[in-house]
């Protein structure tokens, strides 16, 4: 029993030999493995990342080989994941969402060759680079034409997690529409979950029951934005352009848009000179791109992209003060603006949000 | 003509070990004209997806990684299903006995030599027998149905993490990032060499091997028997139910409270939000395709990761979908409790009586 068990455990030890010895030669393309925390049908966070991947296939053709894994859950089942791609051959991998900071970590030193992506995390190594986009600058946008398309007075906002990425979104709208009307009203409905398509339909129709008549939100379904069009109000894409969704209830979407920066990145492995880094772009750098204006006026459509241009040329940041908290006090005056280490830890809300930040 | 299923007398001997085969069998044949009418080799998808993953060191180490807590909570289901208690809320144990475990590395962060490992996987498994406990009071109190307390207490359990993650237990450098502070030292568990492996995989075979003894060889697991499938015949034998439901509940929520723990302090080395991919659920199924056994309960749980390993490898591979994956996973479901059909039944031809 003993014999043959050793010899089952040598068997499987040579086996496993045997497989493993596949070194890349230099003719090889170049592996790019993608780690998506959602359902690339999401038509929205997964879906944009997707489509960066398919950016780096048209451009690179048969120089890269791209692989991914699709509905990842952030924990230990994502070290595996991103073993695997390591692994099988892969020169460069990028995690998608922010649960996969220590994971990805984690890999990354055990295969110090291997160059790493994350998005959205604040924790770099030498083979691993963090990248984001400014997706509050589209926020603001949205604010704005909220505040000239709404009745009401009042919005809904469809919430994920009470994380600083998505409460400095919350205050960015709110900042937008308080440009335009000072008494603009801002809900918040907390669904935690990335994506839930059942509870995001029904925080969408709460906060519209309640009199919101503008539907946005932070969550990647396209479900809030389809009650929205079934109800006859309107709201704002997210992540993607989901006009197809929502003929007549989008406004425009705040689109993540990667390619660029996928296609740069991958280049530069290509040819050697890839360095780790932390990357926040925004419009400026094409990261973050507004869908279509629809369903509005045109001089609501000229005071939007009046806005985009100006934040695309940094001409105006969206958080210039004066902005005050929502306990009143003054968070940063007349004339300047909030720094990014503010804003990457932003755990406050601006004034005139009708919610308490989970805490 | 017509097929018809008639009981046997009694279980056939030959199809408890011939049904899972037969199950297996069956998924693959199944699998192979999925694969091939996706256009794939299916001798290549059949090998990326089973065997793939145990032929490799690496996914070897994975697998046991993933098997480790479906086996923990598994066997304790399986006692507890034997008995009639029907505890659906592991996963709310299981993130309770992560809660309680986590508090020595993260309220007491520099107390890192061996005993708070100990400690540790002690409360750890106290949190999920405590949060057990609650449905066996109950349950033994007021007759409450603990299928629905059990499961409702597993979103409760599920809320108050989120709470102590997001708030109290937050890790101050993580700029208010949903996370704990990384655990140190004897605050994670030790691992086989360099590798993934941790110690849940060795608790893991203890707790299957005590409780094959203590089901097949002792007083206790012929109590657990007698009162599950008679119960009154139980009460004659002066078994009480009660201290059964007990019993049950606050084994099962301990192991379920274990594996919480060691999911934290092994593969995930801090405390977050997202504690398990729905083990506690997902040991369910474990526990019944191991029928109830905890020898079965073990390859069982090592079946279903390698298909979730497999699922895995696939989409990388083959470039299948996430949701192919989840089919083929069900078709295996499918067929090993159809099969099982047959250890109780027999099919017949019944031939029409020619007058």
């Amino acid at each position: 029993m003993r014999t043959l068990f050793k010899l089952a455990v040598t068997a499987a030890m040579l086996a496993a030999g045997a497989f493993a010895a596949t070194p890349a030669s230099a003719a090889d393309p170049l592996k790019v493995g993608f780690i998506y925390v959602g359902p690339i049908g999401d038509h929205g966070w997964s879906y944009q990342h997707d489509q960066g991947r398919l950016a780096i296939e048209k451009e690179f053709g048969d120089k890269v080989e791209t692989v991914y894994v699709e509905k990842v859950a952030e924990g230990p089942d994502a070290e595996r994941a991103i073993t695997r791609l390591a692994r099988q051959g892969a020169g460069l991998i990028f995690t998608t969402s922010f649960g996969f900071m220590e994971q990805t970590l984690a890999v990354a030193k055990k295969f110090p060759e291997i160059k790493f992506e994350h998005a959205t995390g604040y924790k770099q190594a030498d083979n691993v680079a963090t990248y984001s986009a400014r997706f509050y600058e589209g926020r603001y946008v949205i604010g704005q034409i909220a505040a000239r398309m709404s009745k009401s007075g009042v919005a809904g906002y469809v919430a994920s997690f009470p994380i600083p990425e998505v409460v400095r979104g919350i205050n960015a709208f709110l900042l937008g529409a308080q440009s335009i009307n000072p008494d603009f009203k801002l809900m918040v409905v907390w669904v935690n979950s990335w994506f839930d398509p059942g509870k995001e339909a029904d925080a969408a129709k709460v906060l519209i029951g309640q009199g919101a008549d503008i539907i946005t939100q932070h969550t990647d379904s396209t479900a809030p934005l389809q009650i929205a069009e079934e109800q006859g109000v309107t709201g704002f894409g997210q992540a993607s352009d989901m006009i197809k969704f929502a003929p007549k209830a989008q406004l425009t979407a705040i689109i993540d848009d990667w390619s660029a920066y996928y296609i740069e990145r991958t280049k530069a492995v290509l040819d050697g000179t890839w360095t780790s880094g932390d990357v926040w772009g925004g419009m400026g750098a094409e990261m973050v791109v507004m869908a279509d204006y629809t369903n509005m006026p045109d001089d609501v459509k000229a005071m939007a992209e009046e806005t985009e241009a100006k934040i695309t040329s940094g001409e105006f940041h969206p958080f210039t003060g004066p902005i005050y908290k929502q306990d009143g006090t003054l968070a940063v005056e007349e004339g300047k603006v909030l720094d990014d280490g503010t804003l990457l830890g932003m755990n406050w809300y601006v004034q005139g949000i009708d919610d308490s930040l989970p805490q | 003509m017509r097929l018809v299923l008639e009981r046997r007398a009694e279980r056939s001997k030959l199809m408890t070990w011939l049904s899972p085969l037969l199950a297996v069998g069956l998924t693959l044949v199944t699998g192979a004209v999925i694969f091939s009418l996706m256009g794939l080799d299916p001798a290549r998808a059949l090998y990326v997806y089973f065997l793939e993953p145990v032929l490799w060191w690496w996914s070897l180490e994975e697998l046991v990684v993933k098997a480790a807590p479906l086996v923990l909570i598994g066997v304790g289901l399986a006692v507890c299903f034997r008995a009639n208690v029907w505890n659906i809320g592991a996963e709310g144990q299981l993130t309770m006995g992560a809660l309680f475990g986590s508090a020595l590395p993260i309220l007491w962060h520099e107390f890192q030599s061996f005993p708070v490992m100990v400690l540790m996987l002690a409360l750890g498994a106290l949190g999920g027998a405590l949060y057990a406990a609650i449905p066996a009071f109950l349950r033994t109190r007021f007759g409450t149905n603990e299928i629905l307390t059990s499961l409702m207490l597993v979103y409760v359990a599920q809320l108050i993490a989120d709470w102590f993650i997001r708030g109290p237990w937050r890790d101050p450098a993580g700029f208010n990032f949903p996370k704990s502070v990384q655990f140190e030292g004897w605050q994670l568990l030790p691992t086989l060499g360099d590798g993934r492996i941790h110690l849940g995989a060795g608790l893991a075979l203890v707790a299957v091997a005590v409780l094959y003894v203590v089901m097949s060889r002792t007083l206790k697991g012929f109590e657990v028997r007698v009162v599950g499938t008679a119960p009154r015949a139980g009460t004659f034998a002066g078994f009480s139910s009660k201290r059964m439901v007990w019993f049950c509940l606050l084994l099962s929520g301990g192991l379920a409270g274990l594996a919480g723990i060691c999911e934290v302090a092994g593969p995930s080395g801090h405390l977050q939000p997202a504690i398990s991919p729905g083990y506690g659920f997902t040991a369910i199924i474990v526990a019944f395709l191991g029928r109830l056994n905890p020898v079965g309960v073990l390859v069982a749980g090592v079946m279903l990761g390698i298909s979730y390993l497999g699922g895995e490898a696939a989409q990388i591979d083959l470039g299948i979908s996430d949701k192919t994956a989840q089919v083929f996973q069900g078709i295996l479901l499918f067929f090993i409790l159809a099969c099982d059909t047959l250890i109780l039944y027999r099919i017949r031809l019944l031939r029409p009586h020619t007058a």
